[in-house]
């Protein structure tokens, strides 16, 4: 065993451990720290496939802003000092059964893909450098500049990129944000004054 | 690092799939010194300044001059207490919030470049991996506050949540200014493209970047908790916020992460506006860079090229640890915010200011190409500066080497299928018209065949007699024709002389 399938096993186990924990602890912040754990090593998963661009979205995105407002949201929101999820027998058999369905349908499709190994010097191991470094593939492609699709047609590229569609659904985004945080915040009622 | 082999996994080369292993190792061991040492340093510091500050001396006894071992008798001193679990405490959560924090702070560590090529990780979105590490650090914190079973922890936990997910968005904005000045997120390549004088910093490089400096150190700041932002844990009203209930080993924890992520925030600075490890003269600089490139490609000394690393290395930290120094100069000097203040501060001037100063950075350089011609206003352009990262570039151009030559062959072979296509249609072409000849063949009968060749023979020979006859008869026509002359000519002789003779005789 190599030192990255060593690694790999590390990281692999941590996830889903941690994962198996976020759904057998029964307090909200506890679940946040684990899924903190479980969503980290999966970042981890992701550098060690030399995708460091996803890797660190992932910790930016999901550990860094969306578990903070969860817990945060915990905080604003309990009543009590630790809230705690208790779940009842009947959810508990709906979802292992749900779990049970998905691991189905997940080994479904790992039997049912024909693995293969990438072939060295080909168009796609130039497209991702095959050292790391996704970034400036990502940048490209987000131009519509394909260097391994293009590489196989030998034309220039038809789509113009998704760098459009990208803008206006993060601005789509924001202004939403600002639309719910205008409903959301407290009203003052005109009370006249000496009131 | 790079002393003798181009890298520490090339240095572990016989370990086979283990080198990365051990590379890692020894990558983390110096770190973790770096992110143990620092504080040590910076405490240090603080102590010495807040009493300056305030009149005093600050410590003065432990280790002799300056008391510059007070750190080491603190560590002592923490590490003797007792480790207390409050009762009201959840303690798996309260155990491990402190790890959290010194995880974070010291992974962050782990792409940020010390001098040129001195990094454990040189990733092509190093400040992206940097930040969103960083940003993990407040995960510790708010599960301190949460799970101490207190309520000043529970306000210092909610304050610090509130004041970090809204300083977040300013930190990465103004950040990204002086990366759109840079075109790269790459650390190693923003630092080298510094190289020369000090205009060449990106500080220098527009009023945008120059502003989007002071900016970025508000926010960094602020985002390290220091004061005047200390609102986490402010002593006057929460006692010590989130950490008021931990003791010893674990309390220290938070403050390792805590003066390790300022210096992790103040190296950034130095980084993406001051130049990083470049002295900021411009022959020194470019001295310091030859050594280096001499070393590593073994064109030069190894120990000159290391030497000239060194040097980078001390002039990046000193950079790092003079902000370091401005941080605990304000955090004595300024009074501390209110938290409606702190809030106000970001959303309403911090926020817009690093957007007005993002679009500036935008603009700048098309303004500078109508107005001069070039992108910036420095006498070489930054893209025409060779980048520091040379294994970078070089890997850039053996990548689209290797692209050209590939369809060049593509093209190749696309001649050479057509090539093929036609001989095969050649080939095909011959096959049919062997075999339509092979059917007409077996058609005809071969006994006919050989009388039609044996009377075919026997016409040709025929009329070669017939030529031969037909040339001797000619022969012979003309021999006779050539004796009936002579024999006409012979006659009319005769008959001359007879006539002559019959005159003679007439005569006489």
């Amino acid at each position: 065993m190599s030192g990255e399938n060593f690694l790999f096993s590390v990281f692999a186990i941590l996830t889903c451990v941690s994962a198996l924990a976020v759904v057998l602890s029964q307090t909200v912040v506890r679940m946040a720290f684990w899924l903190v754990i479980s969503l980290g090593s999966t970042a981890a998963l992701f550098f060690l496939a030399n995708a460091d661009f996803v890797g660190a979205a992932q910790l930016l995105i999901y550990v860094g802003g969306t578990l903070v407002l969860l817990v945060f949201g915990v905080m604003l929101t309990a009543s009590g000092p630790y809230m705690k999820i208790g779940t009842s027998a009947g959810e508990t058999v709906v979802a292992g059964l749900l779990g049970l369905l998905f691991l189905f349908v997940v080994f479904a499709c790992i039997g049912g893909v024909e693995w293969r190994k990438p072939v060295t010097g080909s168009a796609d191991n130039i497209a991702t450098g095959a050292v790391g470094n996704t970034l400036r593939p990502l940048g490209l492609s987000f131009l519509g500049v394909r260097p391994d699709a293009d590489l196989a047609t030998g034309k220039p590229p038809e789509a113009s990129g998704y760098l459009l569609p990208f803008e206006i659904v993060s601005v789509h985004l924001l202004v939403v944000l600002i639309g719910a945080s205008y409903l959301a915040r407290a009203k003052r009622r005109a009370a006249p004054l000496g009131q | 690092m790079m002393f003798a082999a181009q890298s520490i996994a090339e240095f572990f080369d016989w370990l086979g799939g283990w080198q990365y292993v051990a590379a890692a190792l020894i990558h983390a061991v110096l770190l973790i010194q770096v992110f143990a040492l620092s504080p040590f340093a910076f405490i240090w510091l603080e102590r010495k300044v807040s009493g300056r500050i305030q009149d005093r001396l600050g410590p003065t006894r432990v280790g002799g001059l300056f008391g510059w071992l007070q750190s080491l008798a603190d560590g002592i001193k923490l590490v003797q207490k007792e480790d207390l679990c409050p009762p009201a405490a959840d303690s798996m959560l309260f155990r491990s919030a402190p790890y959290v924090v010194c995880v974070a702070s010291f992974a962050a560590f782990m792409v940020l470049p010390f001098s040129n090529g001195w990094v454990a990780v040189a990733a092509d979105c190093g400040l992206f991996i940097m930040l969103a590490i960083l940003s993990l650090e407040v995960f510790g914190i708010i599960m301190a506050g949460y799970a101490s079973g207190s309520k000043w922890s529970l306000f210092g936990g909610m304050r610090e949540a509130a004041q970090m997910v809204s300083y977040e968005i300013p930190l990465a904005i103004c950040a990204l200014v002086p990366v759109v000045a840079a075109g790269s997120l790459n650390l190693g390549e923003i630092g080298g493209m510094q190289r020369g004088w000090f205009g060449y910093w990106f500080i220098f490089h527009d009023p945008f970047t120059f502003i989007a400096f002071f900016c970025y150190f508000i926010v960094a700041t602020a985002s390290c908790k220091r004061a005047p932002f200390d609102l986490a844990e402010a002593e006057s009203e929460l006692v010590g916020g989130f950490h008021t209930e931990y003791s010893g080993m674990r309390w220290s924890f938070f403050f390792m992460g805590e003066y390790a992520s300022m210096f992790a925030v103040c190296g950034i600075a130095a980084i993406l506006f001051l130049g990083g490890w470049n002295t900021g003269i411009g022959p020194l600089d470019d001295a310091l860079y030859a050594a280096r490139n001499a070393g590593a490609d073994g064109t030069g000394s190894a120990v000159v090229g290391y030497l000239a690393n060194v040097i980078g290395a001390f002039v990046f930290a000193s950079k790092a640890s003079l902000g370091v120094f401005v941080q605990v100069w304000l955090r004595w000097t300024l009074p501390r915010l209110r938290i409606d203040q702190v809030m106000t501060t970001c959303l309403k001037y911090l926020v817009p200011i690093s957007c007005f100063l993002f679009l500036g950075a935008i603009a700048w350089p098309l303004v500078m190409l109508t107005v001069l011609g070039q992108t910036t206003w420095t006498s070489s352009p930054l893209g025409k500066q060779v980048s520091a990262e040379v294994y970078e570039s070089q890997v850039v151009q053996a990548r689209s080497a290797e692209r050209a030559s590939l369809l060049n062959v593509e093209n190749k072979t696309a001649e050479l299928e057509l090539a093929a296509k036609a001989f095969v249609a050649g080939k095909e072409r011959l096959e049919a018209a062997k075999s339509s000849a092979s059917e007409a063949e077996k058609n005809a009968s071969d006994t006919q065949l050989t009388s039609l060749q044996e009377e075919v023979a026997a016409l040709e020979k025929a009329e070669q007699e017939a030529r031969v006859g037909l040339e001797s008869a000619n022969e012979t026509a003309q021999k006779a024709v050539l004796k009936a002359k002579l024999l006409i000519e012979g006659r009319a002789s005769v008959n001359k002389n007879a006539a002559a003779a019959r005159e003679q005789g007439v005569v006489r």
